[in-house]
């Protein structure tokens, strides 16, 4: 009940003009990011923080503006997987299975109504799981010691390079390149320069916001000047047909909605596992339950709804160990955590305790933009379906030039613009490599943290190495980080996507 | 191989990376653990993590060809130009010709594309600038 009650009284934060009219930018906004290709939540995301954080918004409506961009990004990103076949991110991938069918038998307002309607149920339930059960994490996080907190950073990287990666020796690497990342810079205990090379802009380290952008959205631009996708969508669009699916479709995929909300939701609470195993989890299990026709694949409407249920609901479980505890599981989430910590706001139990309005004003605009999606994406669908159309000739250069104006605008540095580049290709050569980049972002953002805890558990013990190991609680960590990341490779590729791994996934947006 | 080479990089920079840790001076007021030994730590993960790279490699990516890498080298040179001398010509300027250049090399003809770059550069200033406030790089005709 006390729950509820913090939950009214987010409301009252959100339910400000201002906040509601941030909120209804932000889905507008996400919606199109998701649906335009090569645009997905994590780089929307990425490029619209340093721009809320220079545009000196304070922390609750900046927050509701980035959150409802996410939101509305994951709802998008079906846009251009039922019409084009084309994942507009990836945990968009398992929707084209059966969205496309349908559309091309002449069902794409169908299946965008039907998938709507899913995103929807998904999210909304999430957005109850995680009011439910992040109080619960909190709880359970407050008895964490400097020694458990920094069992649960090894456990994130160990179990994101586990399960969410191809290839763990690869993930490994970006975890400490993104971790060696954070080291640059003067340490913050002893105040000694640590490989600056006497750099004095390296003084201050390298702004996560500069990794980021650099990483997600330029790399992108580079991926499109290797394939010149200049044409692309222009023919290929399908008519869109009627909006209002009978009602008969509608519920027969209500069941498929309902199991692959909960699966979806205990995929993104998970950590390493975000919205993309959430909605190849989902899909997997509908067909294995419902699929007694074999009409999965051909254009079933379940098809579509499970999977879009499934991802938005991760979608909304990734948040709770991320508000909880700090600690991200999937790309997305990560990038969330950069525009917590731009604002400098550190997730954790210590946020529910301290700062409950940013909290639960944040999970009422949850909440809000969920209703104003669902509103919003049903009747003005085929206004999305034309943003589609904008050829990525025009698009990129002007993502390209989003992202300097970002980075130019947080501090008016011509290094940083240049460190950005820098990583802007470096992104696009690890792409091209298959190593994963999420592990880095997570690296960059969290290796402060992660060492800091680490030197004041070594503090408090008086340098003693078995201390890391005293506590029942840390001793579950590691065992859990290690199962985590050597039972994938036992198990071998049981537990993964099939689909993620080919290399479709080179251009698509990390989670 | 692009594997190997990749590992071998990797391993390379970790040995950079661990001397450079080496070099780290310490002050005189110090945690019992020190600014070293996490470093040390992520030197030693990067070294293993390498030599598995190296002697496991994955199936080899698809490079594009010489011609395309030109033209990613070429729009990386371009967006370090445009960084270099946003400061000098001006925000307006500067973004109107990297953002033709790169719709160009994107596909467009040229003709649309200086007009797609003017276009973005007086969208982006006016929307970010004029509209929310934001502050550009000032050139010497004040845009």
């Amino acid at each position: 009940m006390e729950t509820l009650g913090s939950l009214a009284d987010g409301f009252a934060v959100a339910l400000t003009w201002q906040n509601l009219m941030l909120a209804l930018i932000g889905c507008f906004l996400g919606t199109i990011i998701g649906a335009l290709p090569g645009l997905g939540p994590s780089n929307g995301v990425a490029i619209l923080i340093p721009l809320a954080f220079t545009l000196g918004l304070p922390a609750t409506p900046a927050l509701i503006l980035l959150t409802s961009v996410y939101y509305g990004a994951m709802y998008g990103g079906r846009i251009s997987s039922i019409l084009l076949n084309i994942p507009g991110d990836e945990p968009a991938l398992m929707t084209t299975l059966d969205g496309h069918p349908m559309a091309k038998a002449g069902k794409a307002g169908e299946a965008l109504a039907i998938s709507g309607l899913a995103s929807f149920i998904g999210a909304f339930f999430a957005t109850w799981g995680l009011v439910f059960l992040a109080p619960q994490l909190v709880k359970v996080a407050l008895l964490f010691g400097p020694a458990e907190y920094f069992a649960l950073f090894v456990l994130a990287f160990a179990t994101l390079g586990g399960i969410a990666s191809r290839n763990q020796a690869k993930a490994a690497l970006a975890a400490v390149i993104g971790l060696g990342i954070a080291t640059i810079g003067v340490d913050g205990q002893t105040g000694v320069p640590r490989f600056s090379f006497g750099e004095v802009h390296l003084y201050d380290g390298i702004d996560f916001l500069v990794a980021i952008v650099g990483l997600f959205a330029l790399s992108e631009v580079f991926i499109f000047l290797e394939h010149r996708a200049g044409s692309g969508a222009d023919d290929k669009v399908v008519k869109v047909g009627r909006i209002v699916p009978p009602w008969k479709m509608v519920r027969s995929t209500i069941p498929a909605m309902g199991r692959s909300t909960v699966f979806g939701f205990i995929a993104g609470v998970l950590p390493g596992a975000g919205a993309s195993l959430g909605s190849f989890i989902a899909y997997t299990f509908e067909k294995r339950i419902s699929d007694r026709k074999g009409t999965f694949g051909k254009g079933d409407p379940r098809g579509v709804a499970a999977p879009e249920a499934g991802n938005n609901s991760a979608a909304g479980g990734a948040l709770v160990p991320m508000l909880a505890l700090g600690v991200p599981g999937s790309g997305t989430t990560a990038v969330l955590l950069a525009m917590l910590l731009a604002l400098n706001i550190t997730p954790g139990p210590l946020l529910f305790q301290q700062n409950p309005d940013v909290v639960w004003g944040l999970i009422a605009a949850l909440f809000i933009g969920n209703i104003m999606l669902l509103a919003m994406n049903l009747p003005l669908v085929s206004l999305f379906v034309r943003v589609l159309l904008i050829p990525t000739r025009y698009l990129m250069p002007a993502v390209a030039m989003i992202s300097f104006v970002g980075i130019y605008g947080i501090s008016g540095s011509t290094f940083d613009l240049v460190v950005m580049v820098a990583f802007g290709v470096m992104g696009w050569v690890l792409r091209k490599l298959d190593v994963p980049l999420v592990p880095i972002i997570l690296g960059v953002l969290l290796g402060d943290q992660m060492e800091k805890n680490l030197r004041r558990a070594m503090t408090i013990h008086d340098g003693d190495w078995t201390m890391l190991f005293n506590s029942w609680l840390a001793i579950g960590l590691w065992t859990f980080a290690i199962v985590g990341f050597v039972l994938p490779l036992l198990v071998g590729r049981y537990f993964r996507p099939k689909i993620a791994d080919e290399p479709v996934a080179e251009g698509a947006d990390p989670d | 191989m692009s594997d190997r080479i990749f590992g071998v990089f990797g391993f390379l920079l970790a040995a950079f990376y661990l001397w450079q840790a080496t070099q780290i001076e310490l002050s005189f007021i110090s945690d019992p653990f020190g600014p070293k030994a996490f470093p040390y730590m992520i030197g030693t993960v990067l070294a293993i993590s390498s030599t598995v790279i190296m002697i496991k490699p994955d199936t080899e990516p698809e490079w594009p060809t010489f011609a395309r890498l030109f033209e990613i080298g070429v729009a990386t040179a371009v967006m370090i130009a445009y960084a270099l001398f946003l400061k000098e010509y001006g925000f307006v300027v500067c973004t109107a010709i990297a953002a033709s250049y790169l719709s160009w090399r994107l596909g467009s003809h040229p003709l649309s594309a200086i007009i797609a770059g003017v276009l973005i550069a007086v969208g982006i200033y006016v929307i970010f600038h004029l509209v929310l406030g934001l502050s550009l790089a000032r050139g010497p005709w004040g845009f």
